[in-house]
């Protein structure tokens, strides 16, 4: 994500010849400084012009190769869609700022590009809150550009003034108040940066109105004045001969693969690295797609609804190499009995992450790439020095788990249609080009277990912050980002009802998604714990789109400029799919009306050891202790 | 639990202070005091933090604070190699019987009185924070009517100095 892809320098040197610098010509030395570190991301320069704040704003978008904005204008932030409405980035005009914010997400985490969003002061900017906090537990590189009241008002409770800067302190990589127009492109380059290198995360530019309004002089490219930020890139070359030198001696390692890794970009190297070594790898929800779910060495996701051998594996380690993960209370378990006779190489970009949950015995600080490039290094020395270790043992107790206990459900007794079959054969059918966009609950894990994610990029959610009413605006900028990528949300009828109103822009902006709803009529994981833990007494999930049909999804789609389909039977399955997928004109949404008993397995219970597993509601997978 | 005091280099720049103090509240760590100001280096402000905890926490919240992107750098100051001080200005009632008696601790502290009126004398007193408590203990049997204390600040002893140099990131 890092890295801008030849096609993104392609585009930016287009869009610099297309605006400001007709004669598309580069200055050397301007391209040498912004390759220095701290490297600005843009390739061209621009010599000084007279414009507003606002126009330098957009410039400096324009120029750090913005190809599009999700937002809603408002008072503050008037005068900055002034100049857009005259520029080439497209700005996407979105029914509430929450919406505007996932969009980013959704475009970033598919693209690996910046994903960025825009609103007024107040409560425009307060709606950005969410996604910003659900960016930041993601690490997603995004850029909140929000407009505040004048200088002179600030302090004075102004009509809609809100202390956005201080509000996202917690939640945000870093933050600006812009303070003058001259500023304005240093500010707005150093917030890319800061979004984009290192760990990414959300970076919020607060501009005030008076300083959009006043008259400066933009060039570019500044200078970044970032002194306090310097990334780890590359790690330490000790530690990774170290880390080596465990993998070949383990008995029983797993790689335990998290969302760093697509981040940096190192899935090749990861699948050299896995193939090298043997090891199994695991990947995180986070990570999903970072290695082929059908590759042989793939035990799966961990975690709370991983698979038994995922879960199994990490438990029963003698050896964790953490690859950009963090050791999430999620995949932990209660976490004084992870994993507990395991070793850990512990390798992120982050310093803070290493060791924060669990005690590490090598920790490598370091981007993922240059990590798994320097391990495959080290191990191919290992190697070739005759050290390695067989893993026939370990694998066959591995195999034998997914053999024994491989994801699976059991059809609804009453006859309703179950929905992991519904999110199966979506998977099947779609096939895995497509990208997926899951909301949060039961249809978030179905999909996270019932799809075939073979390819980096091609599934998105919210992992971190579990934000209900993520899929379809994330779907919508997903899309945006890859428009010749089929783009599925698969949302709960919980999760829809919460940003819905998006489909609307996807209809006005030409923004082909495609949603299934798994509708089970209640918050369906909710509703589980309730099932599990409170004896059955559902205080509040039900939702009543299956009692009263209200609302009517297929109504709702409609009303909204998008295509509604219902399926209610099993054998309506594909072909509702198959309808779908001819449709490419308009959004579409299918209302899969399904059972609402279905639980998610298997589930370790917030809270218990990951030794506790369910593989279903009363059965305890049998581990053969002997055979460790 | 351990008291530790930690040197903090960062950028003088609106907001700054809210950030740093901003993460030790949500990480769950209490400040135990704070002082704030201008270095050699305008551009500069150090902040001297005193928290009370054990090491693999304050580790973590070292860390997290070294992402700040404001933040320069980060030093823990050991007592041993480092002059610590606070400031106290306290007011102590002192009409004309006890007044001799105040005066006699003021001077024992190498104290000073900085006003006076007709029943209460105002001190100042430096020191490290074991010497303030001491005469606090000392000046109670008066009465104390009010009091202020400064944030410890500290630096460390010898030739070697902490500047916003090449700052250690990845700690």
């Amino acid at each position: 994500m890092t890295r801008p892809t030849p096609e993104t320098l392609a585009h930016t040197a287009r869009r610099a010849r297309a605006t400001a610098d007709p004669a598309g010509t580069v200055d050397p030395a301007a391209a040498a400084r912004a390759a220095a570190t701290p490297a600005v991301p843009a390739v061209r320069t621009a010599a000084p012009a007279q414009v507003s704040g606002a126009g330098s704003l957009v410039r400096s978008l324009e120029a750090l190769g913005v190809d599009v904005v999700f937002g809603i204008p408002g008072g503050a932030i008037l005068p900055a869609y002034d100049p857009l409405y005259d520029s080439t980035v497209r700005h996407i005009l979105v029914r509430h700022e929450q919406g505007a914010g996932h969009a980013a997400t959704g475009y970033a985490q598919a693209t690996g590009k910046v994903g960025v969003c825009m609103a007024t002061s107040g409560p425009g900017a307060t709606n950005l809150v969410t996604p910003i906090a659900d960016a930041y537990m993601d690490s997603v590189a995004m850029v909140a550009i929000t407009g505040q009241v004048a200088r002179p008002s600030i302090g004075t409770d102004a009509f809609q003034e809100a202390d956005i800067q201080g509000i996202t302190l917690p939640i945000t990589k870093h933050n600006f108040l812009v303070q003058t127009a001259e500023e304005i492109p240093q500010v707005l380059a150093e917030a890319f940066h800061l979004a984009s290198t290192g760990r990414p995360g959300p970076v919020l530019v607060d501009i005030p109105k008076d300083v959009l309004q006043a008259a400066t002089t933009f060039s570019w490219p500044p200078t970044l004045d970032l002194p306090g930020y310097r990334p780890t890139l590359h790690p330490h070359g000790k530690q990774i001969r170290e880390a080596a030198r465990l993998m070949a001696a383990a008995r029983r390692p797993v790689l335990y693969v998290g969302g760093g890794v697509l981040k940096a970009g190192a899935t090749d190297g990861l699948r050299r690295l896995a193939e090298l070594t043997g090891i199994p790898v695991v990947t995180t929800l986070m990570a999903l797609g970072a290695f082929p779910d059908s590759h042989q060495q793939h035990l799966g996701m961990p975690g709370m609804h991983g698979t038994v051998a995922a879960v199994y594996g990490l438990q029963k380690a003698d050896l964790i190499v953490a690859l950009g993960a963090r050791f999430d209370d999620r995949v932990t378990g209660k976490l004084d009995s992870f994993a507990p006779d395991a070793a850990v190489v512990h390798a992120d970009i982050d310093p803070a992450e290493i060791g924060k949950n669990r005690h590490v015995d090598v920790p490598i600080v370091g981007d993922a790439k240059h990590v798994i490039d320097e391990l495959i290094a080290a191990v191919t020395a290992e190697r070739s020095a005759g050290r390695t270790a067989d893993l026939g043992d370990w694998w066959t107790q591995l195999d034998d788990l997914r053999n024994r206990y491989p994801l699976g459900y059991d059809e609804p007794v009453d006859g309703t249609l179950s929905p992991q079959y519904v999110i199966k054969r979506l998977g099947e059918i779609v096939g895995p080009d497509a990208i997926f966009v899951a909301g949060v609950g039961q249809h978030q894990m179905w999909a996270s277990q019932f799809i075939s994610y073979e390819k980096p990029y091609t599934w998105l959610n919210s992992g971190g912050l579990g934000t209900m009413g993520y899929a379809v605006p994330a779907a919508m900028g997903a899309k945006v980002g890859k428009p010749d990528t089929v783009v599925w949300a698969v949302d709960g009828d919980g999760c829809f009802q919460m940003t819905n109103q998006e489909l609307a822009t996807c209809a006005l902006e030409g923004i082909p998604v495609k949603i299934a709803v798994i509708n089970n009529g209640n918050l369906g994981m909710v509703r589980q714990w309730q099932t599990l833990f409170y004896n059955e007494r559902y205080s509040n999930t039900e939702l009543g789109t299956h009692k009263h049909r209200i609302p009517d999804f297929v109504k709702l789609a409609e009303a909204l400029g998008c295509v509604g389909l219902r399926c209610e039977s099993a054998a309506d399955v594909d072909k509702t799919i198959a309808a779908a997928m001819e449709i490419n004109d308009a959004p579409v949404v299918i209302d899969f009306v399904v059972g609402k008993d279905a639980m998610v397995w298997p589930m370790v219970a917030a809270g218990t050891s990951n030794d506790e597993i369910m593989f279903a509601r009363g059965v305890r997978p049998v581990f053969d202790e002997d055979d460790i | 639990m351990t008291m530790h005091t930690l040197s903090v280099l960062v950028e003088n720049k609106p907001g700054v202070l809210a950030r740093v103090s901003g993460l030790f509240s949500r990480r769950g760590f209490n400040i135990d005091s704070l002082a704030v100001g201008e270095t050699e280096n305008p551009d500069v402000s150090r902040i001297t933090i005193v928290v009370n905890a054990e090491s693999s926490p304050l580790e973590q919240v070292t860390k997290q604070l070294n992402k700040l992107v404001n933040v320069l750098k980060i030093v823990e100051l050991d007592p041993q190699v480092s002059v610590a001080r606070e400031l106290l200005l306290v007011k102590v009632r002192a009409d004309r019987s006890a007044r001799s008696q105040v005066l006699e601790t003021v001077n024992l502290f190498r104290a000073r009185v900085v006003d006076v009126a007709p029943d209460t004398l105002t001190i100042e007193a430096t020191g490290t924070p074991d010497k303030l408590d001491a005469l606090l203990r000392d000046l109670e049997s008066f009465g104390i009517k009010e009091m202020v204390q400064s944030g410890l600040v500290a630096i460390g002893r010898g030739s070697r100095s902490i500047t916003a140099g090449p700052a250690l990131r990845a700690a």
